[in-house]
């Protein structure tokens, strides 16, 4: 309990926010790596997720990459790149963006593959172009979904990006790090919290963008009150 | 016109879907393709907006072979029902209706504006226009179908088992308005049924088909139903049986048709070929 206490005592420290190696520097840095290998991700793994969604070729390839890629230890993956690529953010990206591909990848996957086929074929039988198809029909019918890969993309690397500290100066790693070299539990700690805290309000901010698609995506489905806001 | 020219489609695998089918739907005609699954009905439908290419023979609309023209520009230009309507879940009923002619370039505004139009053409309420698709019942859906493939005033309409998915009683309201419609608008009209009433109530002529596309035979509905050219054709639209024998009742000088089973299903007015009783 006492630790708990010091965690806290040391996370309510304002000397312990401000300055280049703070607390709120850390978690802007720690916020700005996790989003630009989420990015990273979404760039990568959106396009083609809804390109075999759509077409239907290339499913074994998000059944190989899903499971194998999830099978694969982050650390490791970080010590490996680490060694090859040296000190600095090159090789904790990479090993996180390993991590983040697969549930992207299998999101925008999944949810393409969910929307009825015959939805599609009417609307293709209309007239629309492929790309109008994914991009009138498949994209808003396969964004709850694919939404769900990109969140359970950003807590996986929110959760494990303090590791990017093993091999770099940056994030709630640092810390975390520190303590456990210094034995100054209270920060270590703290430092965890932090992390999990962050997780939580992420969390919480991809339920209300994914609800809102959903609503969107079923707009029948809304409460009342929800289908005007949307139509306006 | 629309002009099935020799026609075969054949999958990988070996399987015939069309062995050879030729046929000419003439302009502003109706025609019924009927048979039951794996006959190939669809598939037919389906090659007139190339949904489906042929393995071999030619689709021509008005002498003009469908593979010379862009798909896309095609199947805008042709009205296209299907079962359950096919509409896009997440947008409105007039947003539905409007796709085509929106796709095609026409102010989102004006489309929809004249999408109203539509939808009370086909019977349903113009306050029905902000609804999503999964709000309206069946049959409304199905008019909502209807009148999003008038939406870019096509000269033709293809309807895959359009009323399929309503219950008999609503089914029978959409074909007398389908009819209603049809003399108004004098489209050629394409579809494809396993219901042979429906064929019947709503087609100039009906093609009956065999697996494979085989026409078994084809005719208006009275040459249909008054001599079936086989026992297949014969049973396929039921001829013989208590539903299609009818004979007359005299009660009280007044003459009641009846069927098979003796079950009275109207009343015989006086002919005026016949003269009055």
């Amino acid at each position: 309990m006492n630790l708990v206490l010091d965690a806290l005592a040391w996370l309510l420290d304002s000397a312990n926010w401000d300055g280049r190696g703070g607390i709120g520097a850390r978690i802007l840095e720690h916020l700005g790596f996790s989003a630009a290998v989420v990015a990273a991700a979404c760039a990568i793994g959106i396009p083609a997720g809804v390109a075999i969604g759509h077409s239907g070729r290339g499913r074994s390839l998000v059944i190989v990459l899903t499971s194998g890629a999830r099978a694969l230890p982050t650390l490791g993956l970080l010590t490996i790149l680490g060694l090859a690529l040296g000190i600095g953010l090159d090789a904790p990206f990479l090993a996180l963006l390993v991590l983040a591909l697969p549930p992207v990848l299998a999101g925008a996957y999944a949810g393409v593959e969910s929307v009825a086929r015959e939805t599609v074929g009417a609307s293709r039988a209309i007239g629309m172009t492929e790309w109008q198809l994914v991009r009138g029909v498949e994209l808003p019918l396969a964004a709850p979904v694919l939404l769900g890969g990109v969140r359970s993309a950003a807590l996986q690397v929110i959760s494990t990006a303090t590791l990017a500290a093993y091999v770099a100066d940056t994030g709630l790693g640092r810390p975390l790090f520190e303590g456990l070299k210094t034995q100054r539990y209270d920060m270590m700690l703290g430092a965890s919290l932090l992390v999990a805290l962050l997780a939580l309000v992420v969390e919480l901010g991809f339920q209300l963008v994914q609800s809102a698609a959903a609503r969107r995506a079923e707009p029948h489905r809304a409460p009342s009150g929800a289908r005007e806001r949307i139509s306006a | 016109m629309i002009e099935f020219d020799a026609v075969r489609k054949e999958y990988p695998g070996g399987t015939v879907a069309v062995a050879g089918f030729s046929l000419r739907v003439p302009s502003h005609s109706v025609v019924a393709l009927v048979g039951s699954s794996g006959s190939g009905k669809t598939t037919l439908l389906r090659m007139v907006n190339r949904m489906v290419e042929p393995t071999s023979g030619a689709v021509r609309i008005d002498d003009v072979d469908v593979r010379s023209l862009d798909p896309v520009g095609l199947r805008r230009s042709i009205g296209y029902v299907l079962q359950a309507g096919g509409l896009l879940p997440h947008r409105t009923v007039a947003d539905n209706v409007a796709t085509v002619p929106v796709l095609a370039g026409r102010s989102r505004r004006e489309a929809r504006a004249d999408a109203l139009g539509l939808l009370e053409r086909v019977g349903l309420d113009p306050a029905l226009a902000d609804r999503y698709p999964a709000q309206l019942s069946g049959g409304q859906q199905q008019r909502v179908g209807v009148a999003r493939a008038l939406a870019a005033d096509p000269d033709i309409l293809l309807m895959d088992e359009p009323f399929g998915a309503v219950d008999p009683i609503v089914r029978e309201q959409l074909q007398a308005e389908l009819r209603a419609l049809q003399a108004e608008l004098g489209k050629t009209i394409l579809f494809v049924t396993h219901d042979v009433d429906e064929a019947f109530a709503l087609a100039d002529e009906v093609v009956v088909l065999r697996a494979g596309a085989e026409i078994a035979q084809r005719g208006t509905p009275t040459e249909i139903l008054a001599a079936p050219a086989d026992d297949f054709v014969a049973a396929f639209v039921g001829a013989g049986t208590a539903r299609r024998t009818l004979r007359i009742r005299e009660l009280d000088g007044r003459r009641v048709v009846v069927d098979g089973d003796d079950r009275p299903t109207g009343v015989l007015e006086a002919d005026a070929r016949e003269g009055a009783p």
